[in-house]
């Protein structure tokens, strides 16, 4: 009996629970009630967002898979294709961070060879709170060290590098930690597989790990705020086995090699209800399946538990009739377990069987693809910020080694060294560079990645910090020499049935899908995550994006300076900054302890002549360093150029007029330091891009020294700086 | 020359040590799956990194039991060249190919970094392309590197210079700074760094190719002579 309370306990609302009886023609049964809830949840169905993602542009030249797969395909030439996609898994992650964290590694994992491609790269956008804040420090240091040790775990067993990525600490994640992973694979083109059912008659198979009872209403606890109670949601995690999902790897692109698989799909959030329903609904059949073959973990399990059981490391699979025993030798090798559970049907309905008996009689599509739709109202503007406080001058000299020290800033090496960054072999660019770099062997040419989001910018302005977020993520790539291609993106956000909260992801949006179509960079998929709040807290809008762009496989240009005696140029120019604009930045943020204002200015048009003249410096081998500005500005960058083996610094002298502390910290986009030997060219390219590019100095063997004009700023041992930035985070975690 | 790879379910470095010898190397390669009982004609063996069984357990210690190693065992026995990196060596460990352990890090966490290694000995299949005291850079990645023996293993070891490699900077606790270690008959090598990982510029370092040529001058040398066994 499906009563009232039953209904919201699903988080279904009364009108959602109507019209699933207006689909069944009928009452549902207990089944059919949580099957409708996890694929109805914000989580499976963007019943938020989907509207508002219409938007994003998603097609170009080298898109051959857009969103509704499991990744997005791009082609890179040479008969290869990469496969690509960002998640999010970021309330598994606060309630168990080990475990939530490893999972979201093995979830995106999947993701990626299910379509056939061997993964070859992750990166993490993570997002913590204060791990210095004397209250909530404590618990904010456990979560990252859980998180962190999580991916290792993972990737490292696994055999995929992780080898980029961001960490962001801020309060307001310090009951909403964020965990955004990207994965990258890499197949022949003709060896795309897609998640589609076809062929009556044809075999429904289940691989991997057999079922259990963890992650029941995972995609469901994703789907809401957390409370006081959201502790209790522990057994709602599910538990990671690496090893399991590299069988898993191996077994299926081997199968996949024999010809006799017509579709397949991993299973993760909302487990075999979802890849059941919408595997059908792709392929317009039906799927009928008998839940006493599923291999099962514990004894007793009822259909509901079985459905909507999150179980890592499974996948579904649809073979052809009569070549089942090719598939099952396969899986048989690798030691894992490989089930016929169902057919595919002609008539377009998820039929469910426990002991024989009809537990579940759905119609696909109407399951997986017409979820609710709703335009949430998001007229409301967020809380304005507090106005432009009187900036307090603050000296260049004692300021830039506390800049160095901000736990933004610092170096992240205690993270990225617990990570196998360099398996596979592949890694030209890892961890610390610009953007990483991954080389695929069988093409000669390499693959430029970088993610990016500033949820500060986003909090002031959710279209231009989204545009933001874009501008920097494609500048990354051009300052390794790639030319950006494709994007995905993972959409944080706090409770969509807030008008000013879904104001802020509407905006973002569109921010994101004007900047993408400007860098003729298309969203080929990604994830929404909404309801990160803890206690009506909500965080700040952080959109994440992840671009990633193509180059030939050559030696890297990196950060650091390489040798005294070369002219430094400011490509892009010192750029402008008034007090308002300043709200966003480190600077603000550390040493004025306030947000307020405007997210620095971007000029599209600039920006992208500004990556123009970078690539175009690069392709003529003229730069011997490079590096953008973001966080922190020049004076960080500058601090970060003299950070290699050498220690090679530099002497600067800027012609502004601009206030000496806003002149070294302001974050304005569109600018790359560069070291040269052949400034009067460099000027050349960017003079013909119309770019500013003032050379702005010389490097030096010893120290840093940075000059208004005659005046120093500020002048600096490069040890000492070096100490502050890289020995931050670990006197954090210590 | 033919070097044999041998592939446990959870090898995740089986494919980098391939491409190694046989893109940069410019020798020919196999791979050998985990429960043959063969290893057919090759000249070398190499246990590559990852996570044979998971390693839930200890690490390399299901590893042991596998047909295969059998196999390695006979191969070593004839006076084969074997070479175990990473979870290689912490499995020849468990297999009683080479003395010792290899437990958790000093710092209980998994890391990923270049080390500096010093050449301990160039008398050896696998170092007599180095010069003794020669200075090697290559990566480490593993998390259970720390290597450990008793104290008169240790002086056994030192005192028979099978010593092969040792960390200039100890990253993990490791006794005596050791990296890498040799059987008493020294056809068989065990090293936590991955020499792979250095084969060529584009990996940011070559260093770790003389390992490999130091095996081929070996196989070379001895071929009208030497017939490893496991050719059966």
């Amino acid at each position: 009996m499906i009563t009232a309370d039953l209904i919201s306990q699903h988080q279904l609302t009364s009108a959602e629970y109507d019209k699933i009886v207006e689909i069944l023609g009928r009452e549902p049964s207990y089944t059919e009630l949580g099957i409708f809830s996890v694929m109805w949840s914000e989580h499976c169905s963007y019943k938020s967002s989907r509207l508002h993602l219409k938007k994003l542009p998603t097609r170009g030249k080298l898109v051959v898979q857009g969103p509704g797969e499991n990744a997005g395909i791009i082609d890179i030439g040479g008969g290869y294709v990469i496969a690509f996609k960002i998640e999010s898994h970021n309330h598994p992650s606060f309630i168990e961070p080990f475990q939530g964290a490893a999972t979201g590694v093995g979830g995106i994992l999947r993701d990626i060879f299910t379509m056939g491609a061997r993964p070859i790269a992750v990166l993490d956008s993570l997002r913590f709170g204060r791990p210095d804040d004397p209250i909530t420090g404590p618990r904010n240091r456990r979560i990252l060290t859980g998180v962190v040790s999580g991916i290792a775990h993972y990737g490292n067993c696994f055999g995929v590098p992780t080898v980029g990525g961001e960490c962001i600490f801020e309060p307001c994640y310090d009951g909403n930690p964020l965990v955004n992973v990207f994965a990258l694979g890499v197949c022949r083109k003709e060896d795309v597989f897609y998640a589609k059912a076809a062929g009556v008659g044809n075999p429904v198979i289940y691989v991997g790990a057999r079922t259990g009872r963890d992650g029941i209403h995972g995609a469901s606890m994703a789907s809401a705020e957390f409370t006081e109670e959201s502790k209790q949601k522990r057994p709602n995690v599910q538990v990671g086995d690496p090893f399991m999902e590299k069988l898993l790897l191996e077994a299926c692109l081997e199968a996949m090699q024999t010809g006799a698989i017509v579709g397949i799909q991993d299973m993760g959030a909302a487990g075999l209800t979802c890849s059941t329903c919408e595997m059908g609904s792709r392929g317009g059949v039906g799927i009928e399946i008998e839940l006493d073959l599923v291999p099962q973990r514990a004894a007793g399990m009822t259909p509901y538990e079985i459905m909507l059981s999150e179980s890592q490391e499974r996948m579904l699979l649809v073979a052809e009739k009569g070549r089942e025993a090719e598939v099952f030798r396969v899986f048989r090798k690798w030691g894992l377990e490989a089930v016929e559970i169902g057919t595919v049907t002609d008539d377009g309905r998820l039929r469910v069987r426990h002991h024989g008996e009809l537990v579940a009689d759905i119609p696909n599509r109407e399951l997986a693809d017409e979820a609710p739709l709703y335009d949430r109202p998001h007229d409301m503007q967020a809380p304005e910020i507090r106005p432009t406080p009187v900036l307090p001058k603050a000296d260049v000299q004692s300021t830039l080694p506390v800049l160095l020290a901000a736990p933004d800033i610092c170096s992240k090496r205690w993270i990225w060294q617990q990570y196998d960054h360099q398996v596979r072999t592949n890694t030209i660019a890892g961890p610390g560079a610009e953007a990483a770099v991954i080389r695929i062997k069988e093409t000669g040419t390499s693959v430029a990645m970088s993610l990016d989001g500033n949820g500060r910018y986003t909090r002031l302005s959710p279209r231009d910090g989204a545009m933001l977020a874009v501008a920097e993520a494609c500048r990354n790539l051009a300052t390794v020499g790639a030319r950006p291609v494709a994007a995905t993106n993972c959409l944080n956000f706090g409770n969509p049935e807030r008008p000013e909260i879904m104001a802020q992801l509407v905006a973002a949006i569109e921010g994101m899908a004007d900047a993408c179509r400007f860098f003729d960079t298309p969203i080929t998929g990604g994830n929404v995550s909404l309801y990160n709040e803890t206690l009506g807290e909500g965080i700040y809008p952080t959109p994440v994006l992840g671009v990633v762009g193509l180059l030939k496989t050559a030696p890297p240009v990196t950060i650091p300076f390489k040798h005294a005696g070369r002219s430094v140029v400011l490509l892009g120019g010192i750029g402008g900054c008034d007090d308002v604009h300043m709200g966003g930045t480190e600077y603000a943020k550390e040493i004025v302890k306030k947000l307020w204002g405007r997210p620095p200015l971007l000029d599209l048009e600039y920006e992208q002549r500004v990556q123009y003249a970078i690539r175009r410096i690069l392709a003529e081998g003229l730069a011997e360093s490079a590096h953008d500005l973001s966080d922190g500005g020049l004076a960080v960058a500058l601090a970060e150029c003299s950070f290699g083996p050498a220690e090679i610094g530099a002497q600067i002298e800027l012609d502004s007029n601009l206030r000496p502390d806003v002149l070294a910290f302001h974050e304005a986009p569109s600018r790359i330091l560069i070291s040269t030997t052949n400034p009067k060219r460099v000027v050349a390219v960017a003079e013909k891009y119309e770019v500013e590019a003032p050379v702005v100095g010389v490097t030096i063997e010893k120290g840093i020294e940075i000059r208004q004009r005659t005046i120093t700023l500020g002048s600096w041992e490069i040890a000492a700086l070096r100490s502050a930035y890289e020995g931050a985070l670990e006197s954090y975690v210590r | 020359m033919k070097f044999g790879v041998i592939v446990f379910p959870g090898s995740n470095c089986d494919h980098d040590a391939f491409y190694a010898v046989s893109a940069n190397l410019g020798q020919s390669a196999e791979f050998i799956w985990h429960d043959s009982r063969s290893l057919g004609d090759v000249d070398a063996v190499i246990l590559p990194g990852g996570f044979a069984y998971g390693d839930y357990l200890r690490c390399g210690a299901i590893a042991k039991f596998s047909p295969v190693m059998q196999a390695v065992r006979d191969f070593a026995a004839a006076g084969g060249l074997v070479l175990g990196v990473c979870n290689g060596f912490q499995i020849l460990v468990e297999a009683g190919l080479l003395p010792g352990a290899l437990i958790r890090n000093r710092s209980l966490k998994f890391i990923c970094r270049d080390v500096h290694l010093r050449t301990e000995t160039s008398r050896s299949a696998f170092t007599s392309a180095a010069q003794r005291g020669e200075i090697l850079r290559m990566p480490i990645a593993h998390g259970e590197g720390c290597y450990f023996a008793d104290e008169r293993t240790l002086d056994e070891l030192q005192a028979e210079d099978r010593i092969a490699f040792r960390y200039l900077d100890n990253p993990n606790g490791s006794a005596r700074d050791i990296a890498g270690i040799l059987n008493r008959q020294r056809n068989v090598m065990g090293m936590m760094p991955h020499p792979e990982r250095a084969t060529e510029p584009l990996m940011g370092s070559s260093d770790g190719l003389i390992i490999f040529e130091s095996m081929l001058r070996m196989v070379q040398a001895a071929r009208p002579a030497f017939a490893p066994a496991g050719r059966r």
